[in-house]
């Protein structure tokens, strides 16, 4: 066994250690509840796979957390902490819906790309103040970004509730698109290769979604701008002595961070909701770090910890509704315990298992 | 009659993960003697001292203080035996007196007054009785570092040391603060003490040890005593093989200048006046060497040349290239106009250590259009420009995948200089080119740069080691203080003169 093959090893371990713990306590909190902890496990992966319609559910959560988990996780490998997915995604899809609303006459094939280089611009601009700010003028993004959040919250609820808003309409939303700029939804794609499934909110932008997580990952380890970021994240002074621009990177790497939450909007408002409207983004955006720092920052990663989060949503969902004693704070519990242990705890049991794999590798020659 | 051990060590082993950095050492040093250990970086000293001062435990072996049998688990233990111990980066706190500095940590009762009144008298006797004068109301940071490292000794003898350490005393001294710390080291044998000189310097060991072992990998290598030894042996025990301590060179032959400064100036965010007015020139084929105790404006000088920092103020001419401050040159136009720059301090500047080596085989030039397609890199590219470098500087181990952080410093270092020269540059600026590079490497690296310099290049070469200015330099520019003090011809240089100027006293002022 080589070192890069221990390192993978060690990685997987704690990782599924850590998860492995999330659920034991969870499963012991159910059990002091007076449930039966196997049967809500069982409930639980039934509701996240178990039929179609919760695959499509799950699958469908997992395109957003995959958004925000490859906004964080771009962020980070520039030395970012860019907490700011949640404003991102929301201003993204601003961006998103007013290309719908002003041009959903159109055909769709024209006003895909028009809407994605929409969400790019609208949340990369939202990404690209606080790393303007941290750029040029030192203010941490963490900081920077949160504010940020709170900005687009309040402009959204403010254009959504009067400027927006239908004028006969009671709810703060925009009126809804035309059926031509929706994006088609999983059972319609199904549907032209005569496959039946059932229809749940899951669409064409979970492919978007599996195709923007492969060229996050040839961007940032096959490109001469992915070398400048990392660079740059990794240590500064050496990419000065390079050549390389710190705060050129910086701001390039919130853009694109900023960007990539925008596609949320692009799940959200063109491929399921059809319409702007309040907190679309609810969580999905702080869930976003949680997925990538599962994820080790990793595409790859990031695909099992948006899957693993999507499970968590739809399964705890599901569980909620089948187990009278578990309601919606104790899915919340479970997802916080799987953040505490796979996230900020990581490194609880890494010295045992960075032990056990040294053993078996010295076995293995 | 057999000799007062002060310290007796007996196989002690250490080893760090499957690194053996510690093997089977025995070490035996007399009382009242100064005691040399010598060995190339990574050799295991530190380790062994880190053992001895309790920051480490040794995995077996023994310890014996004052011929009884002692276990040092912590710092603690071992200032109650009667150890201390200077370190290379000073543990002072800057804005304290040297009074608070020498008390603190063992202040006792609740005023602290009084115990700083009773230190005092104490303080006053150590320093009568050593020639160790400081004053000891000064607060740390306005002394000079000569000064510091008293208050280091100072320390050590307060706290009752019989056994004083010294790791790597003399880096960041001149010649005359290290000849002026010999000969309070010599104050201290005389009165009984046993001192622990750690280093790698040849010169420093022959000039004042009474006994030296030499380690290498882990091992001690020999035991010795100075008067029956030479450098030339001590450095082949180093290394384990015949070391050629001179550098060989033919004379320069010059040509037009590839480098002119003119009044560079370069002032440091909190204010400070760190480079006054420097103009000089390089020339091709030829190596200007530029020495000076560490923290002189060197640093600064090289970041203003190189385009780390934005030029202040002056102006430089690359070839044919003039570089104003209005032009913003940033580190990768002045490679495009010419220049290669072997930073200082290669784990901040010169390397991205989480990055594996063929990654930074190619740091700073990895905009170049050979590494890059339409989108992606060629990666092949890459991995036979790092191949070849790897090659070419023997650079161990031989794996361009792996990190660079588990490269020795020395092959950190190759791995630096092979991707700037290799680039082949006409102006070549060099910073501390051998910093924590073993003697082997250092051999080598130095014949590269004379190799350069016989090939028709500039080059600028910035080194605190002044041994290392006298032996490859033509030209020795010393600064001081931010200026340059004085030009000296390579070939007439001496070490007590350029010394002089490394301390700020001009020849006019004489």
């Amino acid at each position: 066994m080589n070192e890069r093959q221990a390192n993978t090893l060690v990685v997987t371990l704690v990782t599924l250690v850590n998860l492995l713990i999330a659920f034991l306590i969870s499963g012991i909190v159910i059990w002091i509840l007076g449930e039966d902890p196997w049967f809500a496990l069982k409930t639980m992966l039934y509701g996240a796979f178990g039929y179609d319609e919760g695959l499509g559910y799950t699958l469908y959560y997992t395109t957003n957390f995959i958004f925000t988990g490859l906004a964080f996780a771009v962020g980070f490998h520039c030395g970012l902490f860019n907490i700011g997915a949640e404003g991102q995604a929301y201003i993204g899809g601003l961006g998103v819906g007013l290309i719908c609303l002003w041009l959903d006459n159109w055909p769709l094939w024209l006003v895909f790309p028009l809407a994605i280089l929409a969400s790019i611009i609208f949340g990369g601009i939202w990404g690209a103040i606080p790393g303007y700010l941290k750029a040029k003028r030192g203010s941490h993004e963490v900081v920077t970004t949160i504010m940020f959040n709170f900005i687009a919250s309040v402009i959204m609820v403010n254009l959504l509730s009067h400027v927006l808003r239908p004028p006969k309409n009671m709810s703060p939303e925009s009126r809804e698109f035309g059926e031509g700029v929706w994006i088609p939804q999983m059972h319609e794609i199904f549907d032209w290769f005569g496959l039946e499934i059932t229809r749940t909110p899951l669409n064409g932008t979970f492919i978007f979604a599996l195709l923007s997580l492969f060229l996050v990952w040839r961007f940032i380890w096959y490109t001469r701008w992915g070398y400048e970021l990392r660079t740059v994240g990794t240590n500064d002074t050496a990419a000065v002595y390079a050549g390389i621009s710190v705060s050129k990177n910086i701001i390039i790497a919130m853009v694109i961070g900023g960007g990539l939450a925008g596609f949320v909007g692009i799940n959200e408002i063109m491929g399921s909701s059809h319409r702007l409207m309040l907190n679309f983004q609810a969580g999905i955006g702080f869930t976003g770090i949680a997925v990538s720092l599962i994820g080790r920052n990793h595409p790859l990663g990031i695909l099992l910890a948006a899957l693993l989060f999507g499970i968590l949503y739809q399964g705890g969902a599901e569980l909620s509704f089948e187990v009278q004693a578990i309601d919606r704070h104790m899915v919340v519990l479970i997802q916080g315990l799987v953040i505490l242990f796979a996230g900020a705890l990581e490194n609880l049991f890494r010295p045992q298992i960075e032990q056990f794999v040294k053993r078996l590798s010295s076995l293995d020659s | 009659m057999m000799p007062e051990l002060a310290i007796e060590l007996t196989g002690i082993n250490k080893n760090f993960g499957n690194v053996c950095a510690n093997k089977d050492v025995s070490l035996k040093v007399e009382s009242g003697t100064i005691h040399g250990i010598i060995g190339e970086n990574g050799a295991g000293k530190s380790t062994l001292m880190s053992i001895l001062y309790g920051f480490y435990q040794a995995d077996s072996g023994s310890i014996s203080v004052q011929n009884t049998p002692t276990v040092i688990r912590s710092a603690h233990d071992a200032i109650d035996a009667g150890i201390g111990m200077v370190h290379q980066h000073f543990m002072l706190v800057d804005n304290f007196s040297v009074l608070e500095n020498v008390v603190l940590g063992t202040e006792k009762g609740f005023s602290l007054k009084k115990s700083l009144e009773v230190s005092e008298l104490e303080l006053h006797r150590l320093e009568k009785e050593y020639h160790l004068e400081v004053d000891i109301n000064s607060v740390i940071n306005t002394l000079p570092v000569g000064l510091q490292q008293r208050v280091e000794i100072l320390k050590a003898l307060y706290r009752g040391a019989d056994i004083l350490i010294l790791d790597e005393p003399t880096g960041v001294l001149t010649p005359q603060e290290a000849d002026h710390l010999f000969r309070i080291l010599n104050e201290l044998r005389e009165q009984g003490k046993t001192v622990i000189l750690i280093t790698h310097k040849l010169r420093e060991i022959m000039a004042i040890t009474d006994n030296v072992s030499v380690m290498r990998q882990g091992e001690i290598v020999a035991h010795l005593k100075t008067a029956e030894t030479n450098r030339e042996e001590l450095a082949e025990l180093m290394v384990g093989r015949k070391v050629l301590l001179r550098v060989d060179k033919a004379p320069a032959k010059t040509g037009k200048p590839v480098l002119t400064v003119e009044h560079l100036n370069f002032t440091d965010d909190s204010g400070v006046h760190r480079v006054k007015d420097v103009s000089f020139n390089v020339r091709s084929g030829e190596i200007v060497g530029i020495a000076g105790v560490s923290g002189n404006g060197q640093s600064e000088l090289l970041a203003s040349i190189t385009g780390i920092q934005p030029l202040q103020k002056g102006q430089l001419k690359i070839n044919s290239e003039t570089i104003t401050p209005g032009l913003r040159a940033d580190a990768a136009d002045m490679r495009r106009f010419g220049m290669a720059h072997v930073p200082e301090d290669r784990q901040r500047l010169g390397l991205v250590t989480a990055f594996s080596a063929h990654e930074n085989s190619i740091l700073g030039y990895h905009n170049n259009s050979e590494y890059n397609g339409l989108i992606e890199m060629d990666r092949d590219a890459i991995l036979s420009t790092c191949k070849h470098g790897m090659e070419h500087y023997d650079v161990r181990p031989n794996n361009h995948n792996l990190r660079v952080s588990l490269f020795s410093g020395g092959n950190q270092q190759k791995l630096v200089v092979a991707r700037e020269i290799e680039r082949d540059p006409d102006l070549l600026v060099v910073g501390q080119p051998t910093r924590g590079v073993d003697i082997g490497a250092i051999e080598f690296i130095h014949r590269q740069l004379i190799a350069m310099r016989d090939a028709g290049k500039a080059v600028l070469l910035v080194s605190v080691e002044l041994d290392e200015i006298l032996s490859l330099s033509d030209r020795i520019l010393v600064m001081f203080a931010g200026q340059i003090m004085g030009e000296v011809d390579a070939s007439v240089a001496n070490e007590r003169d350029i010394g002089l100027l490394m301390a700020g006293i001009s020849k006019e002022a004489e």
